[in-house]
């Protein structure tokens, strides 16, 4: 092992933050993990953008422009990249909009729901990333070396396979860790 | 163990006995030993389309609901080499349908996600299909979510040979191929199906579920959380002899 700190990134793209809950499930682990990694861009640091890392944690899939561009810079700085959790390796809640037309999504939420205050619009803010025609996992963008499935993955399945990983080894999650649901 | 009476063949450098007639997958499941499969089942007859089950018998890859064993047989399994082609299967089944585990109802329950789980499937590999497939909610006490169809046939095959009714077919050809209700709506509540037919509760996947009974078993304590599929082979063999 390297004798310097393992730098890791992590980020929710089109995710709830619900993979960043379950790994904060690990507990009082955090402390151990911390005696082997330091955190470059993460919620947990609020650093903007991602510097050179040896691991990206990456939960979410591509909904958007600006998840997009996120994404690629993790590809860019990280060594090893990782789809963290179910969105992020099959799109997840957010990709079963991806029968609908986005028009008529948008329309049906901002315009013709109930509830509304009068002339609501579609949002046409400039700073606002525009929204993909689907949600698309994220290695069907940039090259994914990893995958840790399920809504979330357990805190246990996140510390197996962050501790494999760390060692050297193949992450092997097995009957009970791996989970899709 | 192993009857001495009866012929055996060799499945993973294990003797496993079999009567004439068994297929190896008969055989194996008969001697509590698991060969992933999806369309097999032991009450109905082969049908050899999921290739799931695919092994190397004498070195040849076949289907091991279809092949018969024979003595002497050597049958490679649950090899390095067949599993990995086996996640390549399931994987394109995951991408051709809509299968969102989280918010599905059979999670757990589900073989395509005990034999995914089982040969560590942990990602699709694939781009995604994402196709249109509306559900059939019609029915007062069944529902019908074809996003996760796997047209094993199961169903078709339920309601045809055991229930008398002939409801389900597949329909179309190749990627276009579909399960389809037979009624003059196409809908299921315009059909004689009931949640007591076989064909109600053989669907291996979450296309055919009934109402109200989706979260009776809590997500964690289902059949396949509670232990890997590989470990729950029926221990009764199937007895009928199959065309």
């Amino acid at each position: 092992m390297a004798d310097r700190k393992l730098r890791v990134a992590t980020t929710s793209l089109a995710g709830c933050f619900g993979c960043h809950m379950s790994f904060l499930d690990i507990d009082e682990r955090l402390l151990d993990l911390l005696e082997l990694v330091e955190f470059d861009r993460s919620p947990i640091t609020d650093i903007k953008h991602c510097g050179p890392c040896d691991l990206g944690l990456v939960e979410g899939g591509v909904c958007n422009a600006e998840n997009v561009h996120v994404l690629r810079e993790f590809r860019k700085n990280c060594k090893i990249l990782v789809a963290l959790g179910a969105c992020a390796v099959n799109g997840g809640l957010p990709a079963q909009r991806n029968h609908l037309d986005l028009r008529d999504i948008l329309a049906a939420v901002y315009e013709t729901e109930g509830g509304l205050a009068r002339g609501a619009r579609i949002p046409n803010d400039p700073e606002l990333p525009l929204p993909l025609n689907q949600v698309h996992p994220i290695h069907e963008v940039v090259k994914i070396d990893y995958f840790l499935p399920g809504c979330p993955p357990s805190a246990d399945a996140i510390w197996k396979f962050l501790t494999d990983l760390i060692a050297g080894r193949t992450p092997h999650l097995g009957h009970g860790l791996i989970h899709y649901d | 163990m192993t009857d001495n009476t009866l012929p055996t063949c060799l499945i993973d450098g294990e003797e496993v006995p079999f009567t004439p007639g068994q297929t190896l997958i008969q055989a194996a499941t008969a001697a509590g030993k698991y060969i992933p499969h999806l369309c097999w089942h032991p009450d109905f007859a082969a049908h050899g389309s999921c290739k799931i089950c695919t092994v190397k018998a004498d070195g040849r890859f076949g289907a091991a609901c279809t092949i018969e064993a024979r003595a002497g047989m050597t049958v490679e399994n649950r090899t390095t080499e067949l599993d990995d082609k086996r996640r390549t299967l399931l994987q394109l089944l995951f991408v051709e349908g809509n299968h969102f585990c989280p918010s599905c109802e059979k999670s757990g329950n589900c073989l395509l996600q005990a034999t995914a789980y089982e040969v560590g499937m942990m990602s699709p590999h694939f781009d995604h299909f994402y196709p249109d497939r509306p559900v059939d909610a019609s029915h007062p006490d069944v529902l019908l979510d074809f996003n996760r169809c796997i047209m094993c046939e199961l169903c078709v095959r339920a309601s045809r040979d055991v229930d008398g009714k002939n409801i389900f077919a597949l329909s179309g050809r190749g990627i276009k191929s579909h399960l389809i209700v037979n009624s003059e709506s196409g809908r299921i509540k315009d059909t004689d199906f009931s949640a007591g037919d076989r064909a109600a509760e053989v669907c291996p996947v979450g296309v055919i579920l009934k109402k109200r009974v989706g979260f009776a078993v809590p997500i964690g304590g289902r059949k396949y959380d509670v232990s890997p599929v590989s470990a729950q082979v029926g221990a009764q063999a199937p007895t009928r002899e199959e065309a």
